[in-house]
Parts: C-alpha cells; structure tokens; sequence
C-alpha cells in the first residue's frame, strides 16, 4: 500500500521533472510578459508615478488615423507575401517531393536550407548589397542597357515582399514536402486515367490532400511575417510602415509602454483572428493542420 | 463475326538493355475477358501501362476500339483502369468518386448524380454514395473501383491484379463476383495477374507472359490440357515435370529415361531427335493410383512407389509418392470417392498414367537436369 503511493507519487514528480523546463519557458517568457503587458496596456499616466485604468491606449490607435492605416497595411502586406510564399515553395516542394527520387530530391532540400546557416541580419544586408543604388543589380542593369542611370530598388513595398518572402521560404517548403510525399501516386494517376487533366488533378486530388500542410506552412509563413521587424525595417526604411516598427517606436523612442504594449496585444489579435478566419475558410481544424506537420 | 477492342501489333517496350515486352502481338475480341498471366517481373505491368497510356511503346502500335492509340494520353484514352491498390479518392465520398469521370466529361451535376447513384445500385452499393471511402470494407472497395470505370462506359477495362490485396476468402469470392459484373456490363475486361487459377477461373482467354512475350495464348482449356511450351505447362496448373533424354519414339509418343533410369512415355510436342534432353508433364490428376495391379487401367505402363506424404486439402486432396527405384517425387490427385482414405506414408503403392495425356518438350536451355 504504501510502496504504491509513493510510486505514484515518484512517477508524478518525474513528469513533472520532464515538463518543468517546458513549463518554465511558458510561465516566465510567456505568460508572465503578457500579463504584465495586459496591465500595462489598459492604464494611462495621469502624474509622474500615477497610473488610472483606461482604456485610452486602444482608443488612440482607433482615433489616429496613422496607426490603423500601418496595422491594416502590415496585414495585407502579411497577406500577399504569404500567398506569395505559397506560390513559389509549391512547385519547389513538388519537385523536391515527387519528381525528384533520392539523392537529387535531397540536395535541392540542402539548397533551401543553406540560406538559414546564416543570420536574418546578415542575409537581409547582403540584399541591401545587391539592390542599392551603388549596389550590384542596378550596375548590372546598367551595363546591360536596361537603364539609362542606376535606379534604387531598395525602399519599396516589392523589396520588402522580396526579402519577407525569402525569409519564410523555407517554412513554407517543409510542411508542403511532408504533406505531399504522404500523397499516393496511384491517386494522380487514377485521377488522370479516368479522364482529368493537370489543372483538374491539382484541385480535386492534390491540394485537397495538401490541404493540411498548406494551411499549417501558411499560418507559420503569416505570424513569421506580420511580426518581422528586420526585414521591413532594412528593406523598406523609412516608408515600410511595418506595425512592429510602430510597437519598437513607443517602447523605445517615445517610452510609452502603455501605448506599445496595446498595439502589441493589437497584433496579437489581428493574427489570431487572421488564423482563424484562414482555418474556417478552408474549412479545417487547427489540431489537424498542426498534426500533420 | 465479331471485331477486336483491342489490337497489339508487335508492340516493344525495352528498359535500358532489358526488353520489358518484346514484339508483342495479339488481340482482344469485343465483350471477352482476357487475361494475361505471368510471374512478376514478365512484363505484364509493363503492357497494361501501355495499353493505359502510362508508358509510350518504344515501337509497335496498340489500337483500341479500331483506333491507333499513338500519342493519344491516358485521359483521352478510351480505356479505364482498375488499380492494384485500387486508388480510390479518400478525399471524396464514394459517389463523389463514381461521379469523377462524368465530372470531366462535363456531365451536368443532376445526370451525374442519376448515373453514378445507378451505377452504385447495380454493383450493389445503392445506399453507399454519401459514405466516405474509408468506411467501406475490401470487397466493397473493390467494387466502388469497377463501378468508377465502369460508369465511364469505357471500350475496355483494364484490371491490375484487383484481388492482390485481398483475404483469400474475400479473393475467392471477389472473382465470380468479378465474372458477373463482366457478364452483366459485356465490357471487354483485361486482367493482368499473376494467380494462375484468377485466370483460369475468370477468363476467355489467357495469354502466358514470359520474358515480354506470349508464351501461348488460348483458351484457359487449351493452356491446361494442351500446353505449347514447357513454361505454360509448369506455371500454369500442378504438374509433375520429369528430366530427362528421349530414348525412343513410338508415333507421337516419346520415350524419356531420366538420369538414374526411370523410364516413362509422353506425347512429344516439337521437334525431338533421339538422345535430345526433355522435359516431360504428367498432370496429378491423370495418374491412377492403386495397392494391386488389377486397380490400375489396363494397358498402361505401371510404375511402383511409396507414399511419402498425404497433402490433404479437401476436393484437392494429394499424395506424394516416391517412385520405387529412383526415390523422385511424384505427385498424384486422391480420388474422391473415398477409396485412398486410408492410405498411410510409407506404404507401398503402385501408379500409373496415361502416356497421351502426359507431354514432353525438348529441355529449355539450362533446365536439364533441374527437377520443379
């Protein structure tokens, strides 16, 4: 009687033991800042050291025309580069997944994934070199005719998709591989037999078998993307209007937590909602999608 | 006088160094179920993806419905396959799968329904079509995979050893379901196996494959009972194959004395001179068993032996026998009136078979002396 309480209770205390790292991370990188910034974002500074709850963080970023136009921008942005992920990492995946056989399918992987031995800040630099004006392409340009004088093509709104785009590739790669390698040949082949065509097979057969790998390299590729800082920064300077910028801007440069911890909590909300809303179009379950990748 | 749904003519398909099929010649009458039987690695996948439309010949010509199928693709093809792991699509439900092809024929979605739920009905799967295809049992599964072709009204339905997957009672049962669909549609059927007794069973004819050709193609009585090559007589059906050298001819019967002395006769079939090696079939069922001479038929030679072991399996009951002098092994069907039943190993026995319904072929190079 005795010996098996104290198993159980040895058992427990190993699981416990297992978990505590996870748990700890959780609690004090997590949950912790974030109930701190919740307070944070729901008060106002009426005197040096005196605070009231209010709600008048939230209320600016409604009332200043400035702040909702970045926030609705950062999205659409987040959006489009997303998409854009997905259209260039699917022909990649295919490739990698079910054309090539081997050895070949693995190097192409390794080819995707030697960008990321090097830092973000180190990759996003080396585009600054390639695109200022002084900067490799537009030279080439140059050279080649196409331009009469080098042109700037950095600080524009197709720089920051480029780089953002570049950044996410291979998170969107690898769920689409996994999701596409499960998919059975035979099926292409059946579709093809009983009278389908290539665009036909991609959505009847394909996409609705990648379905879960598309929706899970999507949400990563969007979150990854709505919270860059570096890139938009980097890329698009001055005229990026990235909503983390604004966040980095009252924490930083104005010292207003209260008012940065709301647009925190503002873009937290923005991409859960965007989750859900991509998850109930395509008609799927999160616990689905993440199984599956 | 009927046509051919399907023409082969001297169709090629080689693989680096290795011809897959080889100058494959045949046809296929409208409404018949044929069949071509081989081992793995003869060919026969080779064909049917070709006939599909999978695989290009290297040269040769297929023509379908009188039709040249050069440079025409699979989905164009007036053929439709049943795949060995049947590939039935689990993201749609059982009608949505009948109804795929109808959808790319651009079939509108009222009549679509109306013929795919038909379909369903007559394969007995009426109340099935909202049901996801993962609900379904084998046989049923099996039976969603013809319905999706068939719907199609295809001039010819290829099927990749459909019952490969199968328990062998569902198997057995899977054929003469098989048989009937093919009776009920009059759809030309090819069936590709490598199960000699799922072509005997269901086929009109058979074609024996053997390295990328057609060893013999015939009826299935023809490859049973009138076997061309040694091939088709060892692979199709339970044969006794004897080694040996032809020692004599008498008319069409030839002579064998194996190695160690055994001598028995055989009909000869292509050309045989005195001291060739042969390879000589006596069918299990053909050979006559009994403890005294006066059991056996009169007037064929009688051979003695032990019994070695009794195969019992029912109506194909067995017993192997050793022959007297040269300990071989021979194998000989039990009768099934009873009589044997007491049969134990060890007694002695004495056999004998009819030398016209045994055959015998000159040896294929680098079979001498190799007993099956």
């Amino acid at each position: 009687m005795h010996s098996a309480v104290v198993t159980r209770w040895h058992g427990r205390l190993s699981l416990g033991l297992l978990l505590a790292p996870a748990l700890l991370w959780l609690a004090a990188l997590i949950v912790l800042p974030h109930v701190d910034l919740a307070v944070l974002s729901f008060r106002v500074r009426v005197g040096p050291r005196d605070y009231v709850a209010s709600l008048a963080q939230y209320k600016t970023f409604f009332t200043e025309p400035l702040y909702w136009h970045v926030f609705v921008r950062t999205a659409l942005m987040s959006v489009a580069a997303t998409l854009l992920t997905l259209l260039l990492a699917f022909p990649i995946a295919w490739i990698i997944a079910k054309l090539q056989t081997g050895r070949a399918g693995s190097w192409l992987f390794i080819l995707c994934l030697i960008p990321f031995w090097v830092s973000e800040t180190v990759r996003t630099l080396g585009w600054m070199i390639l695109l200022r004006e002084s900067g490799v392409l537009p030279s080439l340009l140059v050279k080649l005719g196409l331009t009469a004088v080098p042109v700037e093509l950095l600080y524009h709104d197709a720089t920051i998709l480029v780089g953002l785009i570049y950044t996410s590739l291979l998170f969107m790669v690898i769920p689409l591989i996994s999701s596409l390698e499960s998919l059975d040949n035979s099926l292409i082949e059946a579709a093809y037999d009983l009278g389908a065509g290539g665009f036909v097979i991609l959505r009847t057969i394909v996409i609705p078998h990648a379905a879960p790998g598309i929706t899970a390299g999507c949400i990563v590729v969007f979150m990854l993307t709505l919270g860059n800082y570096l890139t938009p920064t980097l890329l698009g300077g001055k005229n990026s209007q990235w909503f983390t910028e604004q966040i980095y801007t009252q924490f930083i440069t104005r010292f207003n937590w209260e008012q940065g911890a709301a647009f925190g909590f503002l873009l937290l909300a923005l991409s859960t909602a965007m989750v859900v809303i991509g998850l109930r179009i395509t008609g799927q379950r999160f616990g689905d999608v993440m199984r599956r990748t | 006088m009927s046509t051919a749904d399907l023409v082969a003519d001297a169709v090629t398909k080689r693989f680096a160094d290795h011809a897959a099929v080889n100058a494959l010649s045949f046809s296929v009458e409208r409404g018949s179920f044929f069949s071509i039987l081989g081992p793995s690695g003869c060919g026969k996948t080779t064909l049917l993806r070709m006939i599909a439309g999978f695989i290009a010949p290297d040269s040769g010509d297929i023509a379908i419905g009188g039709r040249s199928m050069r440079d025409v693709p699979p989905n164009r093809r007036p053929v439709n396959m049943v795949f060995q792991q049947l590939a039935l699509f689990p993201m749609m439900s059982v009608g949505g799968n009948v109804a795929f092809g109808l959808a790319r024929r651009g079939v509108a979605r009222a009549e679509r329904d109306r013929r795919s739920h038909a379909m369903l009905e007559r394969v007995g799967l009426g109340s099935s079509a909202g049901k996801r295809v993962d609900e379904l049992s084998g046989g049923q599964r099996q039976r969603v995979a013809i319905a999706r072709s068939l719907v199609l009204e295809p001039t010819l339905l290829l099927l990749d050893e459909p019952l490969g997957a199968l328990d062998l009672k569902l198997r057995e049962h899977m054929k003469i379901e098989l048989k009937q669909l093919q009776a009920a549609f009059g759809t030309t059927f090819v069936y590709i196996t490598h199960d000699q007794s799922e072509a005997l069973v269901l086929s009109d004819h058979v074609g024996v494959m053997s390295h990328g050709s057609f060893e013999q193609l015939g009826t299935p009585q023809d490859l049973y009972y009138r076997p061309q090559t040694p091939f088709v007589a060892s692979f199709v059906g339970a044969n006794n194959r004897i080694v040996g050298r032809a020692t004599g001819r008498d008319g069409a019967l030839v002579e064998i004395t194996t190695a160690d002395g055994w001598l028995i006769r055989a009909r000869g079939l292509g050309s045989i001179g005195a001291g060739d090696a042969v390879e000589g079939f006596v069918r299990p069922e053909t050979a006559s068993l009994g403890r005294q001479a006066p059991e056996l038929p009169g007037g064929q030679p009688s051979h003695a032996g032990t019994v070695q072991s009794l195969l019992f399996d029912g109506a194909n009951s067995a017993v192997l026998l050793q022959e007297a002098r040269t300990r071989r092994e021979f194998r000989i069907a039990l009768p099934q009136t009873g009589q044997f039943s007491d049969l134990r190993p060890g007694e002695s026995v004495l056999f004998s078979f009819d030398p016209e319904r045994a055959v015998c072929f000159p040896a294929r190079p680098g079979a001498a002396g190799q007993d099956a």
